[in-house]
Parts: C-alpha cells; structure tokens; sequence
C-alpha cells in the first residue's frame, strides 16, 4: 500500500527532471484531490456539530429543571379559615374541601408584609405560590388535624413563573405588561431570597410526581414507571421468542420456501415504518382483544413486536460468529443437534444476542409514535400499580410537554430528555462493557 | 378458581413430574445409567411437558371459548320482543346486564331475593354498592344476570376440575411411559423443535397481523367513502367537528399528504446523501484507524437518539433560529423584518429529518465501500490516480448499485419517520413547492385522526388504516427493491 500511495510523488520527482512535455494537470488533481478530501472532514465535521448542537440545547435549556425553587416560611394553620364553624368532628369533609392556598398566601403576604387589605397585592402574592400548595397543606392537615390553629414552618413549590425568574429565565428589561412577572413581584422575590426564604433544592418531584398541568408540579413518575414496566414486558417476551426463533432459522431451518418467507419477512418487518406497529397494536390489541387503552401491557406487546426482528437479527449474527468446529467437536462426541446447540453454540453466543437485545431495548425505550396510537397520551396523575393500569412513557411524556406553551415546561421537557438519554447512555455503555468483557474472536 | 392460581397449580404438578421422573428413570438404572436410553432430567422433562402443555391448551382455549358461549346462551334467553331489536340494542342490552351481574356478585342473597320480588328498585340497590347502572333494568335482565353468573360460576368449576384433571393424566400416563428403552431425549427435542418452530412463525403472525389488520378497517373506510376518492382527491378536509353528521362528510386526499411526505423526504435526502456519503467516503478511505475509531461511533450516536428528541430540537431551537434569521435576512435586503420561512415548515423538519439520517447513509455506504475488493483500489492507484480519482472512477461507480440499496432503505425511513414531523411540520394539508411553508405527512394525519375521541366507525378515525397501509406499501416496495439490489450486487463479488 505504502508503494502504491508514493507513486504520485515519484511522478512529481519524474515531471521535476523533464518539465512540460510530462505536465499532465498535476496541480489542478493534486487541488481536486485535497477538495474532496476537505469535502469528507467537512460532513464528517457537520454531522459531528449537530450531535455536539443538540445535546448542548438539550442540556443548556434542561439543567436547570434539576432544581425547583421553594419557598421555606411560617404557616399559620388558621382555624379561622380552615375550619370556621368547628364542623370537622362532624363533617370530615371540610377539612378536605378547606381554602388552603389561602392559608398559604396569608403566611407569605404576612413575611412580605402585605396588608390584608391589599387585593392587589394579595393577588400578586397568591401569584408566587404553586397550586399544588392546596394538596400538600390539605395533607399534612388530614394527617394530623391538631396542627389547626398552630404555626408551622412549611415548604412549598413557588409558582413555575417565580421559579423561572428566579432561574433568571425571564427576560426583565422587557416591558413590565409583556412578562408574566410584575416588577413588585419580582421586588419580592429578591427580599425572600436574601432572607433565604425562596432558595434551589434538588427537584425531586421531578422523579416523583406524576402529570400536572402546572409546570412546577409536574414530574416523569408516571412515565418511568410506564416505560420500566414496558421495558420488562418487552425483555421477558422478546429475548425467548427472539431466540428461539433465531436458533431455528439459523441451526435448524432447512433451505425451502418456507423459510426463505421467513427470512424476507424478519428482514421486511425490521424496516416497517414503527408507527404501523402502533396501528396493529390499535386494532389488534385493543379493538379485537379488547385489552385497555393507556395500558403499559399494550405498550410493551406493541414495542415487542417492533423489537423481535432487531433481536433476531443480532441473535442471528452471534450464532453465525460461533465457529462451525465447536459445532463439529460436540456432534463428534456424540451430542445430539439439540444438546450441541443448547449446551455449546448458545452459551458461546449469549454475549453477542445480550448485546443485541439491549440494543433493542433502547431503541424500544426511546420509541414514541406506536405508543400515541395506543392512547398513552393521556393525562396520569398516579403511579400506575399493574401494567394494566393507565400508564405513559419516557418519550411520550416528552411529546406531550413539548406541546404544553409555558415556557416552565421547555425546561421540563429538556429535563426528561436529560433523564431519557441518560438511561439509554448507560444501556448502550452496558452492551459496550459486555461485548468487551466477553466477546471472544476465534 | 383464578386463573393464576390454576396456571400456579399446573406449574406445581409440572415441577412434580419433573422430579418424579427423573427420580423414576434413575430407580429404573439402578445405578448404572448407561442401561438408560437417555439422562434421567429428559425423562423428567418428559413427564413436565405432557403435564403442563396439555392443561394449558385446555385453559386457553376455554378461557377463550367459554365467554363466547355463555354470551350466546344468555342472549338466546333473551324474551323474543328484545330479540327483534337491531344487534347494537342487544349489545347493549348486554353489558348492561354484566353490570348488574358484577353488583350481583357484591349484594347478599337476601339482597338479591328482595330485588326479584321488587325489581323497581334494582337500579338505586346496585348504584348503593358502588355498581353503576346505565338505566333501570328490566326484569328479563335481572333473571338473565343471575343465569349469566350462575353460569360463570359453572363454568370456572368445571375449568378448574378440568384443567387439574388433564395435568395429572398428562403427568400419570407420561410417567407410565418411562422405561429404560424408552426414547424420552428424542421426544423432548422433538417437542424443543416445535417450540422453535412456533417461535419463528411469530415474525410471520406479525406481518399477517399488520396486513390483516389494516386491510379489515381500511375495507371499512372504503366503504364509505369510494377508493378513487381517497387515492386520488387533492383535498384534505376530514372535519372532525362533523364527524357523525352524514351530510357533510368531510374529503380524504391523499395527494396533499404524499406530496408532503415526498418534499419533507426529498428535503431530508438533500442533507443526508452528500453528507453521509462524504463521510463514508472519509472514513473508509482516507481517515486513520484512529480517528475512524472516534468518529464513527460518535456519527452512529446520531441513530441512537430517540426521534422524539430531534423533533424537540426542531421545534426549539431549529425552527425558530430559521425563523429569526429569515427576518433578518428579509430586513437586511427589503427593510421590512418579517420572516418568510416559518419556524413550522418543510425546511425545519427536511433538514433535521435529514441530520437523524446521516448516519443511516454512512454506515450502510461505507460497508459497501469497504466491501469493494482491494485489488480495484489498487490497480486504479498502480496507474497513476489520485485517491478521489480511484474513488470517483472505480470505487463508486462499483460499489453503486449498493449505495443506491442503501439511499432507498434510508428513504423508507424517511417516508415512515413520525416524530419529527409530528413536531416540526405542521397540519396544514396543502400542495405547494414553497419549503419555507408547513406542509404535512401521511404520518402526521394517521397520528392526528387517531389522538381525538372519536368512535372507531367514523371514516375520521378508519382513514388513519387506510393512509398506514399506504405507508406500509411504500416502505415495503422501497425495502424490497433495496434489498434485491443489494442481493444482486453482493454477489458480484463473493
């Protein structure tokens, strides 16, 4: 190679001794040459920018959804306004159904020192606070009722807007009108944090919670608990079918037509758009089946069928890459066809058919559009108990707050990508780390 | 009995045989177990499989068949004035006595006689203990929920019996069986190949399923509205705010919608093929074993990203940047800063369509590449050629006819690809060449008429069958036709 690739300078050293007559457009080739090699870095240099441009969007617009303003400060549980009349030994009911944001605002209208008679600025007060202060304190009320009437030291959520600001997300040179935080608020805002009132945590409700129409509540429980129960479904369907199937047609099969139907059909179906797995899962599963809609069991069979032909086809390779002499050794010792494969081929390939099945494990995890069809866009608030419970996933939860317009939930959504991408990095790590602890090359 | 605890008793007396068996074929040697045909565990297989597989067929099919049958002896019940009403009232009729059958269930017998005699009250019983009831029932219903759960009851008894009854024979006569002459390692495998068999037969169930599936609901849309219509209508027009008034039912053309998904493809395919195929190029031929081992793995990091992830990345950041510097561009040549592409349109979603594709492209055309034989490079290098001279001249005019394989394999994806245009083409069916406007897909309408709540017998919601199997088709034909070329072409060499 070393000879070939010289001969161009020796041709150069050639036209040096005879000048002209040996001139054949060196130059201008030599100049073609470096273009096209120039064009090659070129795509190689963009295809490598954008990977470097969309995790750096991602993660530039998502880190900070990792944090969750909260506002620490003393409540007073006011008999007055929780309970006015005494009823609760009477009417349990009451102490669920008690105006508790205003209990809230009270306490921060109270720090801020806003008077009570203030509408306006009690307004912009409540305007701080989270909705979802009405649950925790209704909570931690029915939990202990004797807190009536005392004063307790409570954190809460600040409404997704004040987190915003407080993230310096919100653009305050624009006018006071066109923002949805008002100068006074965000005056306010800076006394709470100075007195330390309104600091970071690591948002854990992000982890937790489930859907929520305010972005500062909302969280990928729901979804990671859909997409892990999905991903189980799929493991424990795919890897035995997907074998099996593989050992068939690659140890067993003879050549006919059956099997060559097979073979066009595995290869056919790994390039099916997956969108159409959904319509099957659609009309399959749920319309002739009647399986429930939402249901992570759906999901999984769906991603299942989508995942079989991918595993098939690695299983498929790593039986090939088994060399035919362990084959021949064990049938020679007297081992059947079925003991040669089961107690030698198999295990000898098990780390390349794992490699795969991860692989397309993360492929299924990161999927989105058979699973829209199926009805997992939908809105679920509690932690789904079975797999036929409604449920969502990773990648549809994306899609839906991807379409929600407040500007609190493209932090969010950065923020699941984040998580989502971090769980298909460590699967892909995984298959790398066990090709490379076990693969053996013969 | 549940069925899960039936499945958990078959599994017991399966796990049983197991043992017994082999326990059995080892008594049977007495010590020596070359007087065996086969090892003591296939015998113990032996008897498991005859014990488990039998029970579970059984329950299976009865578990399937049993509801058929009690639906129908309850409705033939039915008094003959409700059997002459249309099959929806009956179905209805139906569930509604299902509800009453499942609050049956939770009321004491008392409760249940005093409804017989007073059957008025039914309604508010049930609602009482949580079951709700569409409307009052009529008496029929009450004595046909008590038939209906009688028969229930009948039915899981006798399953159960049954089940446990054919797992005890299955195991009782397998173990007969056993003897030392006795081929059990033959049959075990026999029934593994079978197993194996089934397995791979799931791929073809899969493809039948699709086709089946779409082809039943997209009969039903043609019913309703005529083919030619469909295939060849240049409106998109579903109104779904009509959906169920049968006067204005609403257009369904594809054209708009494959005019879209062609010119977001086509768009895509401009980004993908130039810079995937020069990257190819670069690493298999110029790039060092070092920097192949960088670049390549972080390239493919491109295909494994979620799709979901590039539509975000559109939606956020490319679409409006396009946007934005439109109206720059705009204001700096006219002085009036408006923008002319807009952030949701074919450029956006062409052009990060065509990113996600560009690994795709590169490694599918650099194994091509590579695969060209050696003594080719050569002798084109041996004669005086520069690199790109060997690669333009010999080396792509070579490995062409798999490139092309390649590129149509990386259309269909873009002809199936969902996310990316659900976010970042728009929903306006409309056939125009202007890229900088939204254009929509055949993917994005099969998710937009599917995500609502209509009922599934509105053409609304059975036009989605009808564009999916179009799609299927297309990436089919692609897929096949890439496949043969590249076939043909690999055996050109081999």
């Amino acid at each position: 190679m070393s000879q070939v690739s010289t001969s161009p300078s020796m041709a150069t050293l050639g036209a040096a001794s005879k000048p002209e007559r040996r001139d054949i457009g060196l130059r201008g080739r030599y100049a073609a040459e470096r273009r096209f090699r120039l064009f090659g870095m070129a795509a190689i240099a963009f295809g490598l920018l954008f990977l470097f441009l969309l995790l750096f969007t991602v993660v530039s617009k998502g880190y900070t959804a990792f944090q969750q303003s909260m506002i620490t400060i003393p409540v007073e549980f006011s008999e007055q306004i929780i309970d006015k009349n005494n009823e609760r030994a009477t009417n349990p009911q009451k102490l669920v159904s008690a105006n508790y944001p205003v209990v809230a605002r009270n306490a921060l209208a109270k720090v801020l020192g806003v008077s009570e008679d203030d509408r306006a600025g009690l307004k912009a007060v409540n305007g701080m606070i989270s909705d979802s202060v009405r649950v925790q304190l209704r909570d931690l009320v029915t939990a202990n009722p004797s807190i009536i009437g005392t004063t307790q030291t409570v954190t809460f959520l600040a409404h997704g807007d004040l987190d915003s600001a407080f993230k310096g997300q919100i653009d305050l040179s624009v006018a006071e009108n066109n923002r949805k935080i008002s100068d006074k608020q965000v005056g306010w805002m800076n006394t709470l944090a100075e007195s330390g009132a309104l600091s970071k945590h690591f948002n854990t409700g992000l982890f937790v919670n489930g859907a929520s129409s305010r972005p500062e509540a909302a969280g990928l429980g729901v979804a990671v608990v859909g997409s892990l129960y999905m991903m189980l479904i799929v493991l424990v369907l795919s890897l035995p079918i997907g074998v099996a199937a593989s050992i068939y047609l690659e140890e067993f099969a003879p050549k006919n037509r059956f099997t060559d139907l097979i073979e066009v059909n595995i290869n056919n179906l790994a390039a099916v758009p997956s969108i159409v797995y959904g319509l099957l899962g659609l009309a399959v599963f749920i319309n002739f089946a009647g399986f429930p809609r939402s249901a992570a069991l759906v999901g999984g069979l769906v991603l299942t069928l989508m995942t079989l032909p991918t595993i098939i086809i690695a299983t498929r390779a790593a039986l090939k890459a088994v060399p035919p002499s362990i084959r021949s050794a064990a049938l020679g010792l007297g081992a059947s066809k079925m003991q040669t494969v089961f107690h030698h081929v198999l295990p000898l390939a098990m780390p390349g058919i794992l490699t795969g099945t991860i692989i397309g494990l993360a492929h299924a995890l990161g999927e989105t559009a058979p699973l829209l069809l199926i009805g997992m866009v939908a809105f679920v608030a509690d932690v789904p108990g079975t797999p036929l419970d409604p449920a969502t996933a990773l990648p549809v939860q994306i899609y839906m707050w991807a379409n929600e317009a407040e500007r609190a939930f493209v932090e969010r959504t950065s923020g699941a990508i984040m998580v989502l991408l971090i769980f298909l990095i460590l699967m892909n790590v995984g298959a790398i780390l066990l090709r490379r602890r076990f693969e053996r090359r013969w | 009995m549940s069925i899960s605890l039936l499945l958990l008793i078959v599994a017991v007396i399966g796990v049983a045989g197991y043992l017994i068996g082999s326990w059995r074929a080892n008594a049977l040697a007495g010590g020596k177990l070359s007087n065996l045909h086969s090892r003591p565990g296939y015998y113990g297989s032996f008897v498991a499989i005859w014990s488990i597989l039998p029970a579970v067929v059984v329950l299976f099919v009865w578990v399937i068949a049993s509801p058929i049958y009690i639906s129908s002896t309850v409705r033939a019940g039915f008094p003959e004035e409700v059997k002459a009403e249309p099959q929806a009232t009956q179905n209805l009729n139906y569930n509604m006595i299902s509800a009453i059958a499942r609050g049956f269930k939770v009321l004491t017998a008392e409760e249940r006689e005093a409804l017989f005699k007073d059957g008025a009250t039914a309604r508010d019983v049930l609602a009482s203990k949580g079951v709700p009831v569409a409307a009052e029932p009529a008496p029929y219903m009450l004595k046909s929920a008590d038939d209906l759960n009688r028969m229930t009851t009948t039915s899981s008894t006798w399953l159960s019996i049954l089940v446990v009854i054919v797992a005890a024979v299955g195991a009782f006569f397998s173990y007969r069986s056993i003897a030392p002459k006795f081929r059990a390692r033959n049959r075990v495998e026999g029934m593994m190949l079978v197993g194996l068999i089934a397995a791979s037969s799931i791929a073809i169930l899969t493809t039948v399923g699709i086709v089946a599936s779409m082809a039943t609901e997209a009969i039903h849309f043609f019913n309703m509205v005529p083919a030619w219509e469909f295939f060849f209508g240049t409106t998109w027009d579903p109104r779904f705010a009509a959906a169920g008034a049968t006067a204005s039912a609403g257009q369904f053309g594809l054209i708009p919608l494959l005019a879209g998904t062609l010119y977001i493809g086509f768009v895509a395919m401009l980004v993908a093929v130039p810079v995937g195929l020069f990257a190819a190029i670069y690493m298999s031929e110029y790039a060092s074993r070092h920097v192949r081992s960088v670049a390549k793995p972080l390239l493919e990091v491109l295909a494994g990203i979620p799709t979901i992830v590039y539509g975000f990345f559109a939606l956020v950041t490319v679409g409006p940047f396009l946007r934005d510097i439109s109206a720059q561009l705009n204001g700096l040549v006219t002085g009036n800063y408006s923008n002319f592409i807009q952030a949701q349109s074919v450029l956006t979603a062409g052009f990060v369509m065509g990113i996600m594709l560009i690994p795709y492209v590169s490694s599918l055309s650099d194994d091509i590449i590579t695969a060209v034989p050696r003594a080719l490079r050569d002798g084109s290098l041996g004669l005086g050629a520069t690199r790109s001279e060997t690669i333009k001249r010999v080396i792509l005019p070579a490995a062409l006819p798999g490139i092309v394989g390649a590129l149509l394999m990386t259309a269909s994806r873009a002809v199936g690809e969902t996310m990316i245009v659900v976010l970042a083409a728009g929903v306006a069916a409309r056939m125009q060449l202007n890229p900088f406007e939204p254009m929509t897909t055949v993917t994005v309408k099969i998710v937009n008429q599917l995500t609502g709540d209509l009922e599934f017998t509105s053409p609304q919601t059975l036009v989605a069958f009808a564009l999916g199997i179009t799609l299927f088709v297309i990436t089919l034909c692609l897929n096949i036709y890439a496949l043969y070329i590249v076939r043909k072409y690999r055996e050109q060499y081999e």
